[in-house]
């Protein structure tokens, strides 16, 4: 069995002393900033990414990923307990969850999102193990114009599944490509929109952009109308759910965790829709749905499996194509190419050690998540009483001082606060800054396979179409852009959204 | 559905067209290659020509039917003290060291609150320097002089 191999060569990565360490510190900062409102697992990647640079590249990205999907378990705590999600996928666990909590239930609703993420974390890593390589096999026949097709897709399909109009997502999709051409062209090295600034030919730093983006704009949101937070805290007692609540659970959890691995590979959010989507599900298959939103404990348990399973199967596209399906994704792209490897279909061959730790190293991740949350769930809301006045300076600081030290360039500094302002203005009008992000860092590969592809065909533009993968992509990419905008479907998709806000 | 005239649509779409032509012009002054050999200009050239084209649409989709966002108040105390942070951060790290240019940035920071008592905030302020004074140079080693030239020390 290659497989069975391949996952011990991992778990021989993963188990390593200070792998573990570092996806223990991962998951325990994951877990914080998701139970914490107000910071997200974006920002705190972006923060902690210049810190890693000394690491191993597999100890690095094992703890960048435990904040990822540890964050995922957390924000399903402070949903329950105070009805805030401290994550956006977490919104719809609040439903039914903060109502259980209100009829002393806490307990059943976090045992049940937390063996639910559990089992659907482990579910969606074998997922992982098995489905990335053939599909990186696959990603390695693609040519050039392939790829521009491909990166083109992951960018279209971002919008369709974004909040907010489609027109405003492909808008900061562009904005956010133009803004990744700063700096010197890759083919002549010409230096481009520098404006004579030397500091600025290395391109501006994606840190800077994300920190600005996800943190400085974040911030200035929630100060615009401050409250201080009312911690009403449920007492939670009674952990374990009942005989009862645990024959409701299993197939919620089942259902939750397929639809999240399979929803989880789509770029752009497939976590958020993967728990509003097995919301639904359940809540339609249910045979008492009228229970629903008053204290099901399957909306908690299909939901919580959902997101947590799309968390793990999200790296998919980053492992075999080099593409992100999530901010935080393509935050671990810069993370692999700090550390001299490029994210993509090559991995897999080059860097085996690597790839089967990082995937072995969520299994563990997932284990010590449950060990963290279910019997130190005291110490998460006691974590709720920490004011925001120290916070979000606490975050400011850390980002001006994680991004300086990247290149020790005062510029990727400022940028930050050129970022924040921007970003504040443009999320102020109804603009995702998801979009941005993905453009800005998959930018520069669009222009590198458009130019190389172009190259190759001697300039003839049809070689888009005359590949057949290529076609097969573009035609995909289409027939998204028509989902994203017909008004029909955005009807549907504004309701499911809707039960967000 | 309610049509209305939208303040934010409008906004955005002035911003995206703004920095299309902006990108546009820019590129026009770079060499444009031919389809075989791409310049540098050519790529910015087409994004830039396709956002300020999208940043038109939603302008004009802003006048006739917007998308119903509230623009909600600005905190321009929290805006302004953030960005004076950051940049104060960025000039001075190197000129006046870590610990007094951390210590300015997360006071500065923490008075971006405007419920924040200013003894809670030198509380908070010299709490943040010493932790990311352990935290950066001590724990993890980052080489940035503690104390700057601009100290004469």
């Amino acid at each position: 069995m290659e497989l069975l191999d391949n996952l011990a060569l991992g778990f021989s990565t993963a188990l390593l002393i200070q792998n573990v360490l570092y996806c223990f510190v991962g998951v325990l900062l994951g877990t914080a900033v998701g139970v914490l409102p107000g910071i997200g697992p974006t920002a705190t990647v972006a923060m902690l990414l210049p810190i890693t640079f000394s690491f191993e590249p597999v100890t690095a990205l094992i703890m960048l990923a435990g904040i990822y999907y540890g964050a995922q378990y957390g924000g399903s705590t402070t949903a329950i307990l105070i009805n805030l999600p401290g994550e956006s996928s977490a919104a719809v666990t609040a439903l039914d969850g903060h109502e259980m909590a209100r009829q002393g239930r806490a307990g059943p609703a976090l045992a049940a999102a937390a063996i639910g993420s559990f089992i659907a974390g482990t579910v969606a890593t074998v997922v992982l193990a098995a489905a990335a390589p053939p599909l990186a096999s696959v990603a390695l026949k693609f040519g050039p114009a392939d790829y521009f097709s491909l990166v083109l897709l992951g960018l279209i399909v971002s919008i369709a599944l974004a909040r907010g109009t489609a027109l405003k997502a492909l808008a900061m999709i562009a904005l956010g490509v133009l803004l990744g051409t700063v700096g010197q062209d890759i083919y002549t090295g010409t230096p481009r929109f520098v404006f004579e600034q030397r500091e600025l030919y290395g391109g501006i730093d994606f840190v800077s952009v994300a920190v600005g983006l996800f943190g400085v704009a974040e911030i200035l949101r929630n100060l615009e109308n401050e409250q201080t937070r009312t911690a009403i805290v449920s007492k939670v007692t009674n952990l374990w759910p009942t005989r009862e609540d645990r024959r409701r659970i299993v197939a919620p959890i089942l259902r939750g965790t397929g639809l999240g691995a399979a929803l989880g590979v789509l770029p752009g959010g497939g976590h958020v829709l993967a728990s509003f989507t097995s919301y639904a599900v359940e809540k339609r298959v249910s045979k008492r749905p009228q229970e629903f939103g008053r204290g099901a404990i399957e909306g908690v348990a299909g939901p919580e499996s959902a997101n947590n399973a799309a968390a793990q199967t999200s790296f998919i596209p980053l492992l075999t194509l080099g593409l992100p399906a999530h901010p935080v994704m393509a935050l671990m792209i810069g993370a692999f190419i700090v550390h001299g490897i490029t994210p993509g279909p090559n991995v897999i061959n080059d860097e085996p050690a690597l790839f089967w730790g990082l995937i072995a190293s969520m299994w563990i991740g997932n284990v010590l998540l449950l060990l963290l949350n279910l019997p130190l769930i005291g110490l998460w809301v006691r974590m709720l009483r920490i004011p925001y006045q120290v916070l979000f300076p606490m975050i400011i600081l850390f980002a001006a001082i994680g991004t300086y030290s990247l290149n020790f360039n005062a510029y990727d500094v400022y940028a930050i606060a050129f970022f924040g302002i921007l970003g504040y203005i443009l999320i102020k009008c109804g603009c995702e800054p998801a979009p941005l992000l993905l453009g800005f860092v998959l930018g520069p590969l669009l222009e590198e396979n458009l130019r190389r592809a172009l190259i190759i065909s001697r300039g003839d533009p049809s070689v888009f179409l005359t590949r057949p993968i290529s076609a097969v992509l573009l035609a995909l990419a289409l027939a998204a852009l028509l989902v994203a905008v017909l008004p029909t479907i955005r009807q549907r998709r504004a309701v499911v959204f809707a039960e967000e806000e | 559905m309610e049509r209305r005239r939208s303040f934010p649509d409008v906004l955005a779409g002035g911003i995206f067209v703004g920095v299309g032509v902006a990108f546009v012009v820019g590129s026009l002054g770079y060499e444009l290659g031919t389809p075989t050999r791409m310049g540098p200009g050519a790529f910015p050239l087409l994004v830039g020509a396709t956002m300020a084209v999208l940043g038109l649409a939603i302008v004009i989709k802003g006048l006739i039917a917007g998308e119903v966002v509230s623009f909600g108040p600005i905190p321009w105390r929290a805006v302004a003290l953030i960005v004076v942070a950051v940049l104060f951060f960025g000039f001075t790290v190197r000129r006046l060291g870590f610990v007094p240019t951390s210590a300015v940035t997360a006071l500065l920071t923490t008075l971006a609150s405007p419920r924040v008592r200013l003894l809670t905030a030198v509380a908070v302020a010299a709490g943040l320097t010493v932790a990311s004074t352990l935290i950066f140079v001590v724990g993890l080693q980052l080489r940035i002089p503690l104390w700057g030239p601009w100290l004469g020390l």
